[in-house]
């Protein structure tokens, strides 16, 4: 298969027009001989019958559409149908970044709407267009908050995902920026004010903690913010949007930029890929955060619009001085997330925490009754994820889920030996009843 | 009708979340609790529907018009590649999933890697990165982790002028200093010029090839001999890998790192500003810098591995990168094949040309008359009294085209830029040159139906001071 | 265009206007004409000192983002803060009430390396 729309006869006559007689003409008077390529050793196109064939034969090597009881950073939730469809709309999909205000006015009212949206959720007053994701969105909170502070020790959680803290690292690693890291409660998996407090210091730039953290565990932020101000640090939280339906927001707690990943609204999670991250600051950053922002304005006859705004920031005019090279973004990705936002609406919102808190209470008040398994932090409070330890055999408890088509818990040990014999469990709003007492039956045969 | 959603009145959305079939469990103490509720009307789904249909009537896209947007590479996006990339084979997988129960998704992200090793040269790529920016960034800190490595202290990267913006910012977040490099007459490096900036504190020069004129480095032999006499690499922003596929190598012509964009050259939409993929590939001696983790194939087994962490530069982004992006590019290669991907090339150099030499006598081609993906023009001289390349692109749009890109490159006044791609029509080009001569003319004639343009879009002209001076970003 | 005579001027457009031992500093009616509308401006904090042709604060159009210079070396005493939320000011009136910040001068004869007006107008 090819998609060139221009036959031979057309080739001729536009060659003619060129004063040129081939295409290898009009090569050859640019690159000179020795720079060519030899043919290119790849197989021969395919039909699109064959092409489907041989996705399908891919995608039959997966064990896919297991019952997913994995988190950790990505989350197999329900997408409706209406997200579906409207991403899938090649008017959205096929448009590039909207540069021509006029002609874009879709994806910028989309965005604008966006914006909103997560402003309402984290109560806090300027969102950017999106982020790679949720761990570039929290690497690039890390150097706003630098740039902003003029300060660069920043103290991170180490209860931050891994991955991210991870991504964290990478992007500051040439910068001159020192990460301080603090641990959390033996015994609670959460942070500690008190520990916060012995290592705050008139040089920290920012404090930076996810809620529910890594481990699930649902972290006093109140009180951690507050010691962060103490010492006039910002205070960044990484938060899971789909908790702030019912937990306290950023802003709530007074956090100046929050953070996260926008996977769990709308969009599958296709091995973590399908990713947005989400930025929001409040107004005093406003000018100082990285990538798109849509703003609102009039047009020539005072009808409203969107546009591309405080662009002065961004690389294609202030080059080596951006705030951040980001160009394109994860413009559809968030729109799913627009969509996603719009179709569940404000009680939708709070009923779908509700209804993952309740179903995670169940699985885990189901699992505490098993003989062989304990809670790693038994008091704690979670959202839709929590640890248990079992001294029974973990590879075989996977292959036992497995073979039910069940992906089990994570199994933690893999990321830290402190943690081994823990498994992480991640229960959301899609497990049913019937799937987590299956869950609990394979875990107590196992 | 130009309702935004907030201004909707609430009515129904019953049922939006699955009923909860096991005891409503929610009791949480205060100091968790939220307090104020979000303010996001409850509507029902035709409601919606029709609010973000009508949004996309609003957006001008590859798939109603032609998108002739310099540098940005807006091919057809073929259907099957949507088709394949919703197989819930692909779209149920976790990230944590058992090797054994992924290699299907595995596989897919092997034979893209061994795709682009084939069609640049390169002797290994990392799929993490999101987009063309962050593809540069990941680059570059393989190239000061190399440098690291040899305890070598470089600390510059040369940029030519006409660059990307995206080259300088991603340069300064890995932390190095830039130099900019001032580009020849023909907007092209020249070996002289780069001499004399040369030192040993140089550790890289980044290079567009062809350049943002569309213009190719016929010097670029030499330009690497120099560059790696000094001990320095050369890397090569893929953002015009459209025009020299199955042409040239990029490894072969003396670069040691590059990134590609697939949402340009191996046609993955682009999503209204994203999701992208910025795969970079490295020659060997770079291998272990790559960010982890890799993708490896055993005795027919595809596996993740994240040994030689040590010298890794570390992740770019969670897990493995945007896994739709990579699968859709994927079928493309397999879909074109070799010849197919050449021919697509080869297909998009005629195109431009023939372009450009259809509007040649009517503007001036700066960089010469004859360019390979894309050309630049500059319209300065060439217009009515008063009128500017803005206004040109502006009215562009009254005729139902997008507009190509403008100001851009930097060197090159009232610089308009222009890609038609491979997979426009001779018909569609020769309307495209039609109206833009046309456009022209009527600068002339009627300047101010330009500066007023447009007038056949959603709505006029925008206010982009006030937008700035006292922004509203959300309802 | 305007260029008041009582003023020192630099070559990267900001001018200086000496009252005492402090310079109000600006850009000039050239300058502001050519960066267009004016939309943001980011000045220093009070108290930062600057040695002469030290980029000191930012002003940014639509599309455009410019450094500005000290002309001379000093010390922040003031800033006009109403800039910040009114950066228009600086279109409308350059010279006075759109002056950025006023410094504490170091060394009176940095003014002497400036140019007077009637040399600033013959560079332009």
């Amino acid at each position: 298969m090819n998609y060139i729309p221009v036959n031979e006869q057309d080739r001729k006559e536009m060659l003619s027009r060129i004063g040129v007689n081939s295409i290898e003409e009009l090569l050859s008077l640019q690159i000179p001989e020795y720079l060519r390529a030899k043919k290119l050793n790849l197989s021969e196109g395919l039909s699109e019958q064959d092409l489907l064939a041989l996705f399908k034969k891919y995608a039959g090597k997966n064990k896919s559409n297991l019952v997913c009881f994995r988190g950790a950073g990505v989350y197999d939730h329900f997408v409706p149908s209406l997200v579906e469809e409207i991403v899938g709309r090649s008017e959205f999909s096929t448009a590039y970044t909207p540069y021509q205000a006029e002609a874009s006015q879709g994806t910028l009212q989309a965005v604008f709407e966006y914006q909103s949206m997560i402003c309402e959720l984290t109560g806090l007053d300027c969102a950017n267009a999106s982020m790679y994701d949720g761990a570039t969105s929290v690497a690039e909170a890390v150097l706003l908050a630098v740039r902003t502070s003029r300060k660069n020790k920043i103290i991170i959680s180490s209860a931050l995902n891994p991955e991210y803290l991870a991504v964290v690292e990478t992007y500051t690693k040439n910068l001159d920026i020192e990460i301080v890291k603090i641990e959390t409660d033996e015994k609670t998996g959460a942070l500690n004010k008190n520990v916060l407090e012995s290592k705050m210091s008139d040089d920290i730039g920012a404090v930076v903690v996810q809620s529910p953290n890594f481990f699930g565990v649902v972290e006093d932020m109140q009180a951690l913010s507050e010691t962060a101000k103490t010492k006039a640090a910002l205070f960044v939280t990484v938060v899971n949007p789909v908790s702030l339906g019912i937990l306290k927001t950023p802003c709530e707690y007074n956090a100046d930029i929050a953070v996260g990943e926008g996977q769990v609204f709308g969009n599958q999670m296709y091995l973590g890929g399908l990713t947005f991250g989400f930025l929001a600051v409040k107004k005093a950053l406003e000018w100082k955060i990285p990538g798109r922002v849509v703003g609102q304005t009039v047009d020539k006859n005072g009808k409203r619009g969107f546009v591309l705004t405080l662009q002065s920031r961004e690389q294609h005019i202030r080059r080596e001085k951006a705030t951040s090279n980001i160009c394109t973004n994860s413009a559809l990705n968030a729109f799913a997330g627009c969509v996603y936002m719009s179709c569940l609406g404000s009680s939708g919102i709070k009923e779908l925490a509700e209804t993952n808190i309740s179903k995670a209470r169940y699985a885990f008040n189901a699992i505490k009754k098993l003989d062989g398994f304990e809670p790693l932090f038994s008091d704690s409070f979670f959202f839709n994820e929590f640890i248990f330890k079992t001294a029974k055999n973990i590879k075989k408890i996977e292959k036992a889920l497995l073979k039910e088509n069940i992906l089990g818990p994570l199994n933690l040990g893999a990321f830290n030996k402190k943690y081994k014999n823990s498994l992480m469990f991640a229960v959301t709003e899609k497990r049913t009843k019937q799937e987590i007492d299956k869950l609990t039956d394979i875990l107590n045969r196992a | 009708m130009n309702k935004l959603l907030n201004e909707i009145k609430s009515n129904r959305n019953e049922n939006r979340i699955v009923k909860c079939d096991v005891p409503y469990d929610i009791s949480i103490d205060d100091k968790y609790k939220r307090q104020k509720n979000h303010n996001i009307p409850n509507l029902s789904e035709s409601t919606l529907l029709r609010h973000f249909t009508n949004l996309s009537r609003r957006n001008y896209s590859l798939s109603t018009t032609f998108y002739p947007l310099g540098s940005c590479t807006m091919k057809y996006n073929p259907l099957v590649n949507e088709k394949i990339a919703k197989f819930e084979e692909f779209s149920s997988i976790h990230p944590y999933q058992p090797e054994d129960t992924i290699q299907g998704t595995l596989e897919v992200m092997y034979e893209l890697e061994r795709g682009l090793c084939e069609v640049s040269g390169m002797d290994y790529f990392t799929l993490q990165p999101a987009a063309g920016a962050h593809g540069e960034y990941t680059g570059l800190l393989i190239i000061a982790e190399y440098f690291k490595n040899k305890k070598e202290k470089r600390k510059k990267i040369i940029v030519p002028d006409s660059a990307h913006g995206t080259n300088p910012a991603s340069a300064a977040l890995a932390g190095f200093e830039i130099i900019s490099l001032k580009s020849d007459e023909n907007g092209i490096v020249s070996p002289e010029n780069l001499k004399e900036i040369l030192n040993k504190d140089v550790a890289c020069m980044m290079l567009t090839v062809p350049n943002t004129l569309g213009v190719f480095e016929k010097k670029i032999s030499e330009i690497s001999e120099i560059l790696h006499k000094n001990g320095s690499l050369l890397y090569y922003d893929g953002a015009n890998l459209n025009a020299v596929m199955g042409i040239v190598k990029p490894a072969d012509i003396g670069f040691d790192v590059m990134h590609i964009n697939l949402h340009k050259t191996f046609s993955t939409p682009h999503g209204g500003g994203g999701p992208g993929a910025g795969p970079v590939g490295v020659k060997a001696f770079l291998k272990d810098f790559l960010p982890i983790p890799v993708i490896i194939k055993e005795n027919d087994k595809f596996k993740v591995s994240s040994g030689g962490k040590k010298k890794s530069i570390g992740k770019m982004k969670a897990f493995f990168g945007n896994f739709p992006v990579l699968l859709k590019a994927c079928a493309y290669i397999k879909s074109l094949g070799g010849a197919g991907l050449k021919e697509a090339s080869e297909q998009a150099v005629l195109n431009a040309n023939y372009v450009l030499s259809s509007l040649k006598d009517k503007v001036s081609i700066p960089a010469g008359n004859v360019c390979m993906h894309e050309f630049v023009l500059s319209s300065k001289g060439h217009l009515g009294e008063g009128v500017k390349t803005l206004d040109v692109a502006k009215r562009l749009l009254d005729y139902g085209y997008y507009a190509p890109t403008i100001y851009f490159p930097l060197i090159v006044e009232e610089a308009m830029m222009i890609e038609p791609t491979e997979t426009e029509s001779k018909q569609v080009l020769d309307e495209f040159i039609d109206v833009l001569s046309k456009i022209i003319e009527e600068s002339k004639i009627n300047p101010e139906v330009l500066r007023n343009a447009p007038v056949n879009t959603y709505v006029s002209r925008l206010n982009e001071v006030e937008a700035a001076r006292k922004p509203k970003l959300h309802w | 265009m305007n260029v008041p005579n009582e003023l020192f001027y630099a070559k990267t457009h900001e001018w200086a206007r000496k009252e005492g031992n402090k310079v109000y500093v600006g850009i000039t009616d050239h300058a502001q004409h050519e960066i267009t509308d004016i939309v943001h401006i980011e000045l220093p904090e009070k108290g930062k000192k600057f040695t002469k042709a030290q980029p000191c604060a930012v002003v940014e159009s639509v599309k455009s983002a410019f450094d500005i210079y000290s002309p001379v070396s000093g010390t922040v005493v003031e800033v006009n803060e109403e800039l910040l939320s009114s950066p228009e000011i600086i279109n409308q009136s350059p010279y006075e009430k759109g002056f950025f910040f006023v410094l504490e001068m170091e060394d009176e004869k940095d003014l002497k390396d400036l140019m007077t007006a009637e040399q600033y107008k013959k560079s332009l």
